[in-house]
């Protein structure tokens, strides 16, 4: 490609206090519409904002997260345009004073680490919701003037791919500092992005399109992947790209356009005069500080060297922080210094436990000690297979039975002894002579398969180890 | 009842004086009230909506037999911009009919709270305050109740006639460049706005945010100093109010003002202003002077860029507070078919509800805000105020008090100025710096135009001195007899 993707991401998290931003509305979701309003949020004549200072709070603490300079000095402004969602018909947000700017996120891409630059991070208001029926629209103001903060990215980001990572590490730690849900399904967090082309070698940034209705990372990244393409046909064909907001069809994937730049708005900004500009005191700052957690990539790092996990291994633990934080509970309950089969139990068994019940890795509700227990039978006193293992860590998520009770119920103990087992291995040989008479011609691999066929005759009781012994003693007689 | 008849003349603390000594109910000054507006007031028309809305009464003598709060009993009158639950806030515009506000303005819950009783019913004002003559009122004007030929100043021109014409005992008006003080000024009466953050805005719709304070109008400084003391003080629900303690307004009329130190701006006597004005302004000086202040000439340099300064960023913050009349939520609204009905709606519903000098003052404040405008007017009138602000610092460090006219000239007849809104805006040139400097001041009586019309002294002081105004202005008042006229209706 004779192109370069030049992407800018702008992303609204919706903050996770307990009022709206300049009101005590609840900020609870899902509410029947218009319950949870007030003279203020609902912008009515005479009402007056007041800032919810557990949201400034949070702000502070994401550009602190995200490598920002937390601004001694800001203010809000209002952002002016009609539309029936905004009550006040302008927006409460900020304009040349956000609380913080120019910081960094670093993301993982194949292994290695590139750095996203931060422009911006601001406070805003949000606003309502408008519902269209067959000939008229209702406007639901209970979103209106919920805390959102957006955090906008320089345009650093070269793929749709890099774009994912950037929202997939952007979510991890605003989910880590406890401030937001992120949830793209309920609205708490939503992007937009910016796209342009350039020639390869060029710094010149160009024509832009905007992209809007991304209702899901994988939307994010198929939606800039679509605009890239489109553009590079268009510049190909010798024409020019326009600036243009663009809507993302999910079901049709393409993009359609909104409305072009040639009728850009003119928002008409001012400082708030409702809202006299204030000081962020260091105190406060430090205070701020002092409530960032441990963040996904340094627990990331100290998962790696506190418990040997592999990266790829330790990435995925740390994505969620409940699940890292689920995950390090029992990584440092097991008592052995290796930790690589409890890492392995919970990104592979465990998971996918998770996974068939579409919840998460932390809501499997298995007791740390029983869940050790298996790990300690199967693999150290290797009293059950594997196999039989997965099947009792299954059972125990379902039936909150103690490990040692479904082996006995169930009847898995691992059978070791040769004596136990001589009988299935003469029938699996009679059974299968020409698997046997290869392996004696030296074909290695029919051994596996016989090993597989004991293993099927026990019902996955068999010690596979001892198993193989017991095979090839047998078969070089 | 000869006696009752005249309660409506009282103030408020001869009032609270007659009710102390259980010589009047409650009851008796509302009915003095009602039956001096339904006399007068279809000559004054000081209250709007008037046919719609009757004015209640109350027994409520038997309630202050048990527990009267401090002022039970005493009525207020509010301007129509001032919230007051469940009743019609209109800010007399079109655009905002019918509109019942869901809750108290912060004054009125403190006023309800002292017992205060709130008439229902509320003083005619410009649209939106955008006037200084009452003129620009979805109603009708109001009239002077000294010559009912004449404005009676504005924004707050019903307020003021209400209280002039005996038709209220006591008002709350608003003041973002003088629509307290020059209706005051028009009418013969006590008209303060507060230091900016002294009293919340709270309820108050507001025409510009940075400017605007609500404030009182009173029969004298004595009732001043009561109605600030209630409705005064910090409000968690106004983040530009204050959080100074508020002292007891009525222990500071001592009746002494001996060595107070009081400058006199050369810039506000200067040419186009009235003769008759002038003369009488500097004869209250004079009086002042036998009372014992030391005054002398001060300078002021940046006056003359009050006015456009003014217009610049009141305008551009109303355009943007007026941004939430839209026909959506409540209000008027007028439907539109065609394409875009909802475009077709805003259009429709703003070009109907707006007046024409709302309409004039969005335009313009529009396009101070504008893209490639911004720089230019915003922000450099932002400049300009800070120096005008830094001009009364500089005063204010050698001086207690600023002395000026309010007004340039007395009462100017209806319609005059109407289709002139420069001569019209010029008629706010001694009040506007106050509000862009944010300090406190007040317009008492000073004397009569040989058409005996009102003229009023204007009284500065530094921020959140609203005690050394009333202070002087008391004892002014105590030593002359203009407070006392009365109209003749």
């Amino acid at each position: 490609m004779k192109y370069e993707t030049v992407i800018g991401l702008e992303v609204h998290v919706q903050l996770k206090t307990n009022t709206k931003a300049f009101c005590g509305c609840s900020t609870e979701f899902g509410k029947e519409p218009n319950t949870q309003v007030c003279p203020v949020c609902l912008g009515f004549p005479g009402s007056l904002p007041v800032l919810n200072s557990l949201a400034l709070e949070y702000a502070i603490r994401v550009g602190l997260a995200l490598n920002c300079q937390v601004q001694e000095f800001t203010k809000f402004d209002r952002k002016h345009y009609y539309y029936p969602d905004l009550p006040k018909n302008y927006q409460i947000s900020q304009y040349d004073l956000p609380i913080s700017k120019d910081g960094f996120l670093d993301i993982e891409l194949e292994g290695k680490a590139k750095r996203i630059r931060i422009k911006r991070v601001h406070l805003e208001e949000d606003a309502g919701k408008l519902i269209h029926e067959k000939n008229t629209s209702l406007v639901d103001y209970n979103r209106a003037g919920m805390p959102l903060l957006e955090i906008v990215s320089e345009p650093d980001i070269s793929s749709p791919q890099e774009a994912y990572e950037y929202l997939t590490a952007l979510k991890s730690i605003v989910q880590y500092l406890g401030v937001s849900d992120c949830d793209m399904e309920k609205g708490s967090l939503r992007c937009d992005a910016n796209i342009s082309l350039r020639e390869k070698g060029t710094t010149a940034l160009g024509v832009k399109a905007e992209l809007k209705n991304l209702n899901s990372f994988k939307a994010v990244k198929d939606a800039l992947a679509f605009e890239a393409g489109r553009q590079e046909a268009v510049l190909n064909e010798g024409d020019k790209v326009i600036q243009e907001t663009l809507l993302w069809n999910e079901q049709k994937s393409e993009t359609f356009s909104m409305r072009s730049k040639e009728e850009a708005k003119d928002y008409r900004y001012f400082p708030e005069p409702d809202l006299p500009p204030f000081l962020i005191s260091a105190q406060k700052i430090e205070e701020a500080r002092s409530e960032i957690p441990e963040l996904p990539a340094q627990k990331k790092e100290r998962f790696v060297k506190e418990y040997g996990l592999s990266l790829y291994d330790a990435n995925i633990l740390v994505a969620d922080k409940k699940n890292a934080d689920y995950a390090e509970e029992r990584l440092k309950a097991w008592g052995t210094e290796d930790k690589k089969p409890v890492a392995n139990w919970l990104i592979g068994p465990l998971a996918a436990i998770a996974g068939n019940n579409n919840i998460q890795i932390s809501q499997v509700r298995i007791p740390v000690e029983d869940f050790l227990e298996l790990i300690d039978l199967v693999e150290n006193k290797q009293a059950i297979s594997n196999l039989s293992g997965k099947t009792v860590l299954a059972e125990m998520f379902s039936t909150h039975k103690k490990p040692a009770i479904i082996i006995q119920e169930k009847n898995l103990a691992q059978i070791s002894d040769a004596s136990s087992l001589g009988g299935i291995i003469e029938a699996v040989i009679n059974e299968n002579e020409r698997s046997a008479k290869d392996y004696r011609s030296g074909k290695e691999n029919a051994l596996m398969f016989l090993v597989g066929q004991v293993m099927k005759k026990s019902r996955g009781k068999a010690n596979p180890k001892v198993v193989q012994e017991l095979l090839k003693e047998k078969l070089s007689k | 009842m000869d006696r009752t008849e005249k309660l409506n003349t009282l103030t408020a603390n001869a009032l609270l004086d007659k009710l102390n000594q259980r010589e009047i109910s409650c009851d008796n000054i509302l009915s003095a009230l009602n039956e001096r507006i339904s006399q007068v007031d279809p000559k004054v028309k000081a209250y709007v909506r008037t046919g719609t809305v009757p004015f209640k009464t109350t027994d409520d003598l038997a309630l202050r037999g048990q527990s009267p709060l401090p002022l039970t009993g005493i009525p207020i009158s509010i301007k129509d911009n001032i919230c007051t639950e469940g009743n019609n806030t209109e800010c007399c515009s079109k655009i905002l009919e019918g509109f019942k506000p869901p809750y108290d303005a912060t004054v009125i819950s403190k006023l309800k709270k002292s017992g205060v009783h709130i008439f229902e019913t509320k003083l005619n004002m410009d649209e939106f305050a955008f006037g200084s003559s009452t003129e620009n009122s979805c109603f009708g004007a109001t009239h002077n109740p000294w010559d009912l030929e004449c404005v009676p100043g504005g924004s707050s021109g019903g307020s003021a006639a209400a209280v002039a014409a005996d038709e209220a005992i006591w008002a709350l008006g608003s003041d973002t460049g003088g629509s307290i003080r020059q209706p005051a000024s028009f009418c013969g009466v006590v008209g303060l706005k507060p230091t900016y953050g002294r009293v919340s805005r709270y309820g108050l719709i507001a025409f510009a945010s940075s400017l605007d304070q609500i404030g009182t109008l009173t029969k004298d400084v004595r009732d001043c100093a009561l109605l600030m003391n209630i409705i005064s003080g910090h409000d968690p629900y106004d983040s530009t109010s204050v959080d100074a303690p508020v002292p007891d307004y009525s222990q500071s009329l001592t009746g002494d003002i001996k060595g107070i130190k009081v400058g006199v701006p050369k810039e506000y006597f200067v040419k186009g202003m009235d003769a008759e004005v002038k003369t009488i302004v500097e004869e209250a000086i004079k009086k002042l002077e036998t009372l014992g202040v030391r005054q002398s000439q001060v300078s002021l340099p940046h006056t003359e860029y009050a006015v456009p300064v003014y217009y610049i960023l009141a305008t551009a913050e109303a355009s943007s507070n007026l941004a939430r009349f839209d026909g959506v939520q409540y209000g008027l609204r007028k439907k539109s078919g065609g394409d875009n009905a909802m475009i077709g709606m805003y259009k429709k519903t703003r070009g109907e509800g707006f007046g024409e000098e709302t309409k004039r003052r969005i335009l313009l404040g529009t396009f101070a805000l504008s893209h490639g405008y911004y720089d230019a007017y915003y922000l450099r009138a932002l400049k300009v105020r800070t120096l005008i602000k830094q001009d009364f610092d500089r005063v204010f460090a050698d001086f207690d008090c600023i002395v000026t006219p309010t007004s340039p000239t007395p009462a100017f007849k209806i319609g005059e100025r109407a289709q002139d809104p420069l001569s019209m805006y010029l008629s706010d040139i001694y009040t506007i710096s106050v509000n862009l400097a944010g300090i406190p001041a007040i317009s008492i009586p000073c004397g009569f135009t040989k058409k005996g019309l009102p003229v009023g002294l204007q009284i500065l002081a530094r921020p959140f001195s609203e005690e050394a105004i009333l202070r002087v202005a008391h004892a002014y008042e105590q030593a002359t007899e203009w407070h006392k006229m009365r109209p003749n209706l």
